[in-house]
């Protein structure tokens, strides 16, 4: 199974011509036919099939007159359905400006105005009337004028029959009482494809001014079309729907957005330095403006490294070569690669980490972590041991950390430091459980063997006895304590 | 060790109808071109179509090569080009290059694109305005919904969370109403439907305009029942760690449209191997929903057991060596095949979690559902975002941590994005801009504020058309209130209470016995009360939107027949295998059979990376 599987997959691939097989074709045509007649029984699904196969239709003359037709017999169910009690009851959404009866209403009066026919119900008599004319050439209307009758729907036909899927033309709708009413129905009815829809013909048949003024308090028809120009790629009238409805927060992002297309990164620099200026939150601008200084610096330090790194001069680059360019990495990286290729260099300079240090504002814990990591990287064991090291006011070293000793020791442990090393860090942990559970992680055996004296405990000591190498300096050292008479074992 | 089925719990429809469904109608829109065609497959319907097609099928319909649509100019040579693709401008627009470059080149071909499920007028548009409506014709393949196992079924559109709930773009509305529509037609009639949120309202009343225009037969109901829910309506359970098997896979090795791909460090081998999770899967299929502690130990149990079986042969004789090739062999040889692949799944799992200290990450996110110790788990994220562990993980905490807390404090939250920002990238404000605006991630706002902006929002919509007070202002409203609704609901276990997973006495086992996922808890409480009635604190606290209708014919329906006990639920926006599991045991304990249908499987790395917005 997955083999045949495997290889339909390598047919995806490549395009490589492959014989199909008859094997299974009978039974897949009975299949076929079994599934062709499930297809049948659901109405909707055959429907489109109708549709098309009545589109086909083609009268005397050559010109497929289907589509009357068809929506004669449309127009007559859609009567008959009003009639038919509903199986599920209507509940109320939370947008219940315009409601099926209300609708109902504004649709007489708008067709009074407008029609020739007066009210709904001539209006679909002389619709299969002119069916009915199709057939007797003599008496065919100008193809113009069908046009008319057909695309004479109501907003709410409009909107129900764009919601079908089916071809409604909006043209007719000019005045903006029209076009909103359009719109609103088109909202009311949930369908996002259709309030698209909408949306792009008021687009282009509304100037901006009226079209913003109008989405400002139509929100779920502005947010899809917000989403619309996005998609659509159409930057500038976003903007400047975002400015019309006062949203500088929203428009200053996404102007900044705009540098992520940006590969060079000088060009991008620029572009993130007219940033600067866009009115985001104060917060926000600070952010920006650390974007800005980190990609400057991070330009200035490709540009030396990377002649350091050809030049074979400095160690390091030899020693360990650039996996990646620094360009584009977020702060924390940058100031990980200098903590490891530029430590030593006094704060002065643009790579130095005390400087970019200073420079971000860089917690003190972050700086340790990254520090830590980068140092423990190295291997370079006496300047992770300088990071703890604090002397106070007599002279004393200890050790001191502001990130936890576990974190620390996990943080060493990833970077592969050796036992003594780590054994170290161990000990400095507080808490007696976590101690001995992490020294065992990491076989300090001192570390265990010493807590478990001090916690005279000889039953412990004794079953780690079991746990160190055979005939080893930890196993001697558990005999020595074991049989040492001074200790006053609890077991 | 799974649970024994309660000996009523009905049978599941069979959804396999579904897929011959689709793929007759797929058939029948190839037969409307005749003649050799190139056939372009957008990427993400290449695993779809898989499960429904072979390649022979497209074969015997004159698909002459198969391409993935790779935004690349063509090199076709045939004279006909299908695409067959989701409703996307880019798509589309990509097509009208391919075609303008050929009409430039004073090629000519026939293109045809059969959009899926749908078509949306916005691309119709685009052929439009690039000059190629018409030339470039189209069609609509109804392929609404994707069985992926006995119980699972996938709208496979997981751009609806997104659409949906961050742009407020209500195109899939219609589609999640037509995909209802059609497990209506075929498995119903419904007799009754309960629902929360935004979206379920609107997909609903989108379904039952469905069910209007067309005619309902009288049938036999497969399904009684059904329940909608926004994904909205619950954010916490998806932004939780998933630790029951099948979820623990998704999260860690991505499980696609019901298959997953094992590295090597699974198979112990050098290949990597494509494998189907369902039902089929004997081995799977009795450990999907078992807490991962409990596993190895069933593992380990089968493994023996297949010794012992295998150990059989020693002894026979030729004969009963035969009858044991013939009719054993094969299926212990599967079966061994099965274990040793999800021992090396379990084992890879075992790894990795462990060298991330996954202990303290579940502590961590435990105390946030418990809402104890919050200033240890804010330094714990912290330390998280410090030392740039995943971007996505981080970002899940602090969502975590703003939800259940009902937003950050403002000197966390400027502390913690700084450092976030530090850490993985600037460009990450528009990810924050994202998160609050979905009200995943955003600061404590003073009481105040609220109304105010309330009042004046609600005074300028009234000023204008009919009160349409909407989303912008939803989404301020939105807290998640999430402390008292765990109150309400009990959704945390009192923590002193041992908890065995091995014999799960609540949902909560699907995350260790420490918190019962909100969205299933819902469920169970409506289906048990019939409706919403006493939940009237809960359905406030999220923000309303709750309904239960019954059908005309559903009344007499009740009671004497199976279907009642069957449940669709349907996920608006995804759902996690973590909640289809709490689902399952749910259905186990009650007698009910659930149905999940989603419009795509998510899990909290799906969720959040529909979010970012740090990429061109």
């Amino acid at each position: 199974m997955t083999k045949s599987k495997a290889d339909e997959e390598d047919y995806w691939n490549s395009s490589k011509f492959k014989a199909f097989t008859f094997d299974d074709e009978d039974d897949e045509f009975s299949r076929l036919k079994e599934s062709r007649q499930a297809v049948n029984s659901i109405r909707r699904l055959v429907e489109e099939d109708d549709d098309e196969d009545d589109v086909e239709k083609v009268s005397w003359s050559g010109e497929p007159v289907g589509s009357i037709s068809w929506s004669v017999k449309e127009t007559a169910a859609s009567n008959q359905r009003t009639d038919r009690e509903p199986a599920f009851p209507k509940i109320t959404t939370d947008t219940p400006s315009l409601s099926k009866s209300q609708s109902g209403y504004s649709l007489s009066s708008l067709f009074k105005g407008k029609t020739k026919g007066g009210n709904f119900q001539t209006f679909t008599d002389t619709l299969s009337d002119s069916s009915v004319r199709l057939y007797a050439p003599e008496l065919r209307k100008p193809k113009s004028e069908y046009k008319d009758y057909v695309s004479d729907w109501s907003p709410e036909e409009t909107i129900q029959r764009l919601q079908q899927g089916k071809t409604a033309s909006l043209e007719k709708f000019r005045s903006l009482q029209d076009k909103l009413l359009l719109l609103d129905f088109a909202v009311s009815a949930h369908d996002g494809n259709v309030i698209t829809a909408v949306l792009i013909y008021l687009k282009r048949t509304l100037s901006k001014e009226v079209l913003f003024r109008e989405l400002e308090s139509r929100q779920t028809a502005l947010r899809h079309f917000i989403h619309y120009l996005t998609e659509t790629k159409d930057q500038r009238l976003l903007l400047e729907l975002l400015r019309a409805l006062g949203r500088t927060e929203d428009m200053a992002l996404l102007q900044y957005k705009e540098h992520l297309a940006i590969a060079d990164e000088n060009k991008r620099r620029d572009f993130l330095k007219s940033c600067l200026s866009l009115p985001f939150s104060a917060e926000d601008s600070a952010h920006v403006q650390d974007h800005y200084t980190l990609l400057e610096r991070q330009i200035i330090i490709e540009a030396t490294d990377r002649q350091a790194e050809r030049g074979g001069k400095v160690e390091i680059f030899q020693k360990f070569p650039r996996r990646a360019s620094i360009l584009n990495m977020p702060l924390v990286t940058t100031l990980y690669y200098c903590c490891f290729y530029h430590y030593t260099e006094p704060e002065g300079t643009y790579s130095s980490p005390l400087n970019i240090r200073q420079t971000f504002k860089i917690s003190e814990k972050q700086y340790f972590v990254t520090a830590l990591a980068a140092r423990a990287k190295l291997k370079a064991w006496l300047d992770v041991d300088a990071l703890f090291t604090s002397r106070n006011w007599l002279g004393f070293t200890r050790k001191k950390s502001p990130l936890s000793f576990q974190r620390v020791v996990d943080i060493l442990q990833k970077n592969s430091a050796p036992t003594q090393v780590l054994q170290d860090y161990v000990g400095l942990v507080d808490d007696a459980d976590l101690r001995i559970s992490l020294a065992q992680k990491h076989k300090c055996h001192d570390i265990v063997i010493n807590t478990y004296r001090d916690m005279k405990d000889r039953q412990l000591l004794l079953a780690y006895r079991g746990k160190v190498g055979r005939g080893s300096a930890e196993e001697r050292k558990i005999d020595e304590l074991l049989n040492n008479q001074q200790i006053r074992w609890k077991n | 060790m799974a649970n024994s089925a309660r000996r009523d719990s009905p049978e599941l429809p069979d959804f396999s109808l579904l897929k011959r469904l689709a793929r007759d109608q797929l058939i029948y829109l190839l037969e409307q071109l005749p003649g050799k065609k190139d056939l372009f497959i957008e990427a993400d319907l290449m695993s779809p179509l898989d499960r429904i097609a072979n390649v022979s099928t497209l074969k015997q319909h004159e698909v002459d090569k198969l391409y993935k649509v790779e935004y690349k100019p063509v090199i076709s040579t045939s004279d006909q080009l299908c695409f067959l693709i989701r409703p996307r401008i880019q798509t589309v627009k990509w097509i009208c290059d391919v075609a303008n470059a050929d009409r430039a080149a004073g090629k000519f071909r026939r293109y045809k694109i059969i959009f899926t499920p749908q078509k949306f007028y916005a691309c119709e548009a685009v052929l439009e305005e690039q000059g190629m409506f018409g030339d470039v014709t189209t069609d609509e393949w109804a392929f609404y919904l994707l069985p992926l196992d006995d119980d699972i079924i996938s709208l496979e559109l997981p751009e609806f969370f997104r659409d949906n709930f961050l742009a407020g773009d209500q195109r899939w509305v219609r589609t999640a109403g037509s995909a209802l529509h059609l497990l209506h037609s075929l498995y119903g009639p419904f007799s009754k439907v309960y629902g929360i949120g935004r979206c379920s309202k609107m997909a609903y009343e989108s379904w039952r305009e469905q069910v209007e225009e067309g005619e309902q037969k009288a049938r036999h109901a497969e399904i009684g029942n059904v329940f909608l829910i926004d994904r909205d309506v619950d954010f916490v359970t998806p932004l939780c760690s998933q630790v029951v098997y099948e979820g623990l896979v998704d999260d860690i090795f991505r499980i696609k449209c019901g298959c997953v791909e094992f590295g090597p460090d699974v198979t112990s081998s050098d290949k990597s191997l494509k494998v189907m999770l369902n039902s089929q899967d004997k081995v799977f299929n009795e450990i999907r929903n078992e807490h991962f502690s409990n596993v190895f130990g069933f593992l380990s149990q089968k493994a023996r057991n297949l010794q012992t079986a295998y150990d059989k042969r020693r002894g026979m004789d030729i004969k009963q060596m035969k009858t044991f090739v013939s009719e054993e062999l094969k299926g212990l040889k599967q079966e061994h095949r099965l274990l040793s692949l999800h021992i090396g799944a379990s084992e890879s799992i075992m790894k990795k979690k462990t060298k991330q200290d996954f202990q303290e990450l579940l502590k961590t996110e435990h105390s946030l559902l418990e809402g104890f110790e919050i200033r240890e788990c804010i330094s714990y994220i912290e330390e998280h975002i410090n030392r740039q562990v995943s971007m996505i993980e981080s970002l899940r905490l602090l969502c975590l941590l703003s939800i259940t807390e009902n937003g950050l404090l403002p000197k966390d939250f400027r502390s913690l994005k700084a450092q976030y920002l530090q850490s993985y990238g600037v460009d990450h404000l528009l990810t924050f801009s994202n998160l609050r605006q979905l009200g995943l991630l955003v600061e404590q706002q003073p009481g105040e504020t609220l109304t105010v902006m309330e009042s004046k929002v609600g005074k300028l919509v009234n000023d204008k058309t009919a009160g349409k007070l909407t989303d912008a202002f939803s989404s301020l409203a939105k807290k998640s209130n999430f402390r008292a609704l765990s109150r309400k609901l009990n959704l945390v276990p009192k923590s002193d209470e041992e908890y065995d997973l091995r014999v799960p006495r609540d949902m909560a086992y699907i995350f260790s016995g420490a918190y019962v996922p909100l969205s299933c808890k819902l469920i169970e409480q409506v289906l048990e009360r019939d409706g919403w009635a006493g939940l009237e604190e809960v359905t406030r606290l999220l923000n309303g939107h709750e309904f239960a209708v019954t059908g005309s014919n559903g009344a007499d329906l009740r009671a004497k027949n199976d279907a009642q006990r069957i449940i669709l639920v349907m996920f608006l926006g995804g759902c996690t295998f973590s909640e289809i599991s709490a689902l399952r045991f749910l259905g186990r304990e009650k007698g009910y059979k659930f149905i999940v249908v989603t419009t795509a499987i998510t899990n909290s790395s799906r969720l959040l990376e529909s979010l970012l917005d740090n990429h061109v």
